[in-house]
């Protein structure tokens, strides 16, 4: 189906989020939508979708003028969405989820629809169990349920918000197998990122937006620095990698095992040394978010022993871990981090105790506006943390971790951050590596995150890890195969 | 004791329990949708008065029957408005609503304070009302009773079966996510409320025209029903047939207390009146105690193969609140 935007107008208040936006897409391409967060990527394709009316423009599919009202609108019409974090039912079954919403007669014949699904899926290489519970599901699951319920719908253009963000390196391959595939088919695919390596992989044509404009378009073979550019108007570029000098021991495992009821993960024994950063890549749901958690406190190793500054901690709770100047971020920032609702002066008090009854508000104004200022947080002391965008979530979450942190763990420090944001989220735990000495472990699904920023990496598969590799001298094409399961044997 | 007290204590068990059902499974249905009710407890009561009040002036059972469940949805009308439509906080106007319409039975009420009225008659069903122990136990009942029984299993149905209940799940679950499957999420939540409060409202005439017919203001004994109702809809995971075990089971516990208090002379009878409320909350507690850490930990020691069993029988009793319960939906 061909779709085509013209002259697309949408402002929200004073901002324009979408400013006068002609696009055209042909059947049968994969076409990219690229720019940074805020530059109006989204609004457009919630226009489309029918979330949102546009102020002024026209949408045309196959040269006709369509109204689209709401989703439901847009999936009569053949244009389905599939947003970034999949909107789905988590405590209902595949099946149900896939069922809720589709036209039929009121009891719907389960057998009948599993065998569809299952012919479905079967196209695309997919293997989920139509009985499993969504909430068990990865996201990179979760996202093909959401295809192929908008396929069977009967969705002739799929457009795609940030799919690659939160799915393993796998998923990823495979994701963009079923894209192309679709294409050939002469469905039209949008494929909204803020990835380059991901639109240059897959995209046949990208068009960009900054700051609710279109500024260009652009065909392969792309020109890297020429998209940067267009997306931020100026080139940011990525940093070489610096050798570590590494100092004494900021932790230490001794053949710790972790188990939880589906799984059991070690011995593992590692040494991290201040200033070094190790990277935990995996797929999600591989084990390493139970290790991170261990390290933390949180959960209790079943076996072995854990050292923080050379200190036994076995078996401690978190409250002592932190005490032990171990930090740890969480990757939903809003549900574990922040405390919705709360001002950005207000999390400063609660995070820092100032002593006394009476909390000093001159005080904490003075310390809000500090930090606000040193951690280059785009908000006001008294704007709430829900009303920040992910990059500046994730600056305030930084601003308020304790000081000194010899051990710093996080999830997923850059999870749907732009570039500069994340660029900027690394120079701030690099410096705190530098300075305060403090060893970082992190999560990432990003392969190119953990071998930019990591001095060490741990892979994990299935409960398994491997010893620490060199960060210098190991491949993505390497990490991608130990974490999909190939290649444990040479250790 | 004989056979036959058991049998019809048993049979008068069902009855109790037919407006615990009605009630617990219209909040079922409310709260699947995204809103609370907490009015439940005063709405039964003005419900049952109005019920009654209907019935001895019209002397139509049917009459009466409906009055109750017009009270039932007036009142969840409001909370309904309130809570979707000017977005208020649905506990706030529910627990108000419940104190007023108490005050407003016993008040309204004092007119038909001991009149006798009529009753809706007990109805055998031919044949299976014939057979042995089990008709006498399920099948002479009345109207409001047979009723009970299909309503746990038509809501059952509705929910878990149908492309409607399973929208309905997704709205209480996620508005949003239901919104893209075409469901006009505040409309349902309008329906599902009035329809919930109506049945909530059936529970006051299944009283006073059956179960306790009359109406006796303050010592009708029906206060704190409605919280019990609430109750049983959250330990019973807002699923109509664990619900309505909760409240066979309520209903059991009472008549049992009825029934021991001569036998156990020893025991103060305030004891056996209100056993009944702890030792449901702890069998319901039971019931859901999957949801705990410590559970987790110690079926991890226990060997696979009965470590599968109970896990897989604990994920089976598991629930969890509908997601967005309480909380508006905004569209962008």
């Amino acid at each position: 189906m061909n779709v085509e935007l013209i002259g697309i107008r949408k402002t929200f208040g004073p901002v324009t989020a979408n400013d006068n936006i002609h696009l055209r897409i042909l059947s049968g391409t994969i076409q990219g939508i690229l720019g940074e967060n805020g530059a109006g990527k989204s609004t457009l394709m919630k226009v489309l979708s029918g979330f949102i009316q546009a102020d002024q423009g026209l949408i045309l599919l196959d040269g006709k003028e369509v109204k689209i009202h709401s989703p439901a609108d847009a999936i009569h019409y053949g244009v389905g969405m599939l947003h970034q974090d999949p909107l789905d039912f988590p405590p209902m079954k595949v099946i149900e989820n896939f069922i809720a919403g589709s036209p039929g007669k009121i009891i719907p014949n389960a057998k009948e629809v599993i065998a569809r699904f299952n012919e479905l899926q079967r196209q695309f290489d997919f293997t989920l169990d139509p009985q499993a519970h969504v909430d068990r599901l990865t996201v990179g699951e979760r996202q093909q349920l959401e295809i192929l319920r908008l396929l069977w719908l009967g969705a002739q253009v799929l457009i795609l918000d940030e799919p690659t963000t939160g799915i393993s390196a796998l998923q990823k391959l495979k994701l963009f197998e079923t894209l192309r595939k679709l294409a050939a088919q002469g469905k039209t695919i949008i494929f909204v990122s803020h990835k380059l390596e991901d639109v240059e992989q897959l995209c046949h044509r990208v068009a960009v937006l900054r700051r609710g404009q279109l500024v260009g378009e652009a065909t392969p073979p792309y020109r890297i620095d020429e998209l940067v550019q267009m997306m931020f108007g100026k080139v940011v570029s990525f940093g070489g990698r610096e050798s570590y000098k590494p100092g004494e021991m900021a932790l230490e495992l001794k053949d710790v095992s972790i188990e939880d009821y589906r799984m059991r993960i070690g011995p593992v024994s590692l040494q991290a040394r201040k200033r070094e950063v190790i990277g935990l890549a995996g797929m999600e749901g591989s084990g390493q978010l139970l290790f991170l958690r261990a390290c933390t406190g949180l959960i209790r190793p079943t076996a072995g022993r854990m050292l923080v500054n050379g200190k036994d901690l076995t078996g401690k709770g978190y409250h002592t871990f932190l005490k032990n100047g171990v930090v740890y971020m969480p990757a939903s920032r809003m549900e574990e981090g922040l405390v919705p609702g709360c001002s950005l002066m207000e999390h400063f008090v609660l995070a820092r105790d100032q002593g006394g009854f009476f909390v000093d508000w001159e005080g904490a104004q003075k310390i809000a506006q500090e930090q606000i200022a040193g951690y280059n947080i785009h908000g006001r002391p008294d704007s709430t943390v829900e009303s920040l965008s992910g990059g500046n979530q994730q600056r305030t979450l930084l601003a308020l971790m304790r000081t000194p942190a010899s051990l710093i763990l996080m999830e997923h420090p850059t999870r749907g951050l732009d570039i500069e944001s994340t660029l900027y989220i690394w120079s701030l735990l690099k410096e705190r590596c530098s300075n305060q000495g403090s060893a970082i472990l992190f999560i990432s699904s990003d392969l190119d995150e953990i071998l930019q920023y990591s001095d060490r990496i741990l892979v994990f598969f299935a409960g398994r890890v491997s010893p620490p590799l060199d960060a210098a001298s190991t491949t993505v094409d390497q990490l991608g195969q130990l974490i999909g399961g190939r290649g444990w044997d040479a250790f | 004791m004989s056979l036959e007290t058991i049998l019809t204590g048993l049979a008068g068990v069902l009855a109790a329990a037919a407006p615990v059902i009605f009630a617990a499974i219209g909040e079922t249905l409310t709260e699947r949708s995204g809103v609370i009710n907490l009015s439940a407890n005063g709405k039964i009561l003005l419900a049952a008065m109005a019920g009654f009040a209907v019935a001895v002036s019209t002397n139509n059972l049917l009459l009466g029957c409906l009055a109750g469940m017009l009270i039932g949805s007036l009142v969840a009308a409001v909370v309904a408005f309130s809570s979707i439509t000017l977005r208020q906080s649905q506990v706030a106007v529910g627990f108000v609503l419940a104190l007023m319409c108490r005050d407003l039975a016993y008040f309204l009420g004092n007119p038909y304070m001991g009149l006798s009225g009529p009753r809706i008659p007990s109805l055998p069903i031919p044949i299976l009302g014939d057979l042995p122990v089990i008709g006498v136990i399920f099948f002479r009942q009345d109207i409001l009773t047979y009723l009970s029984y299909i309503l746990i299993f038509a809501a059952w149905i509705w929910i878990f079966k149908t492309r409607p209940g399973l929208m309905l799940q997704g709205v209480g679950e996620r508005p949003a996510a239901a919104f893209v499957r075409g469901a006009n999420v505040n409309r349902m939540r309008y329906i599902y409320t009035l329809v919930g409060g109506a049945l909530i409202g059936l529970a006051g005439p299944t009283y006073s025209l059956s179960v306790k017919a009359g109406w006796k203001g303050t010592i009708s004994g029906l206060d704190g029903i409605g919280w019990i109702a609430l109750a049983i809809t959250i330990f019973g995971g807002w699923n109509p047939l664990r619900a309505a075990f909760g409240a066979y089971l309520f209903a059991l516990l009472q008549w049992l207390g009825l029934v021991l208090q001569p036998s156990l002379p020893g025991i103060p009878s305030q004891v056996l009146q209100v056993a009944p409320f702890p030792l449901m909350i702890l069998t319901l507690l039971l019931v859901n105690i999957g949801n705990t850490e410590w559970v987790e930990r110690v079926l991890a020691s226990l060997p696979e193969s009965a470590r599968h069993a109970i896990a897989r029988l604990i994920r089976s009793l598991r629930a969890s609140p509908p997601a967005s319960l309480g909380t508006p939906f905004e569209q962008e």
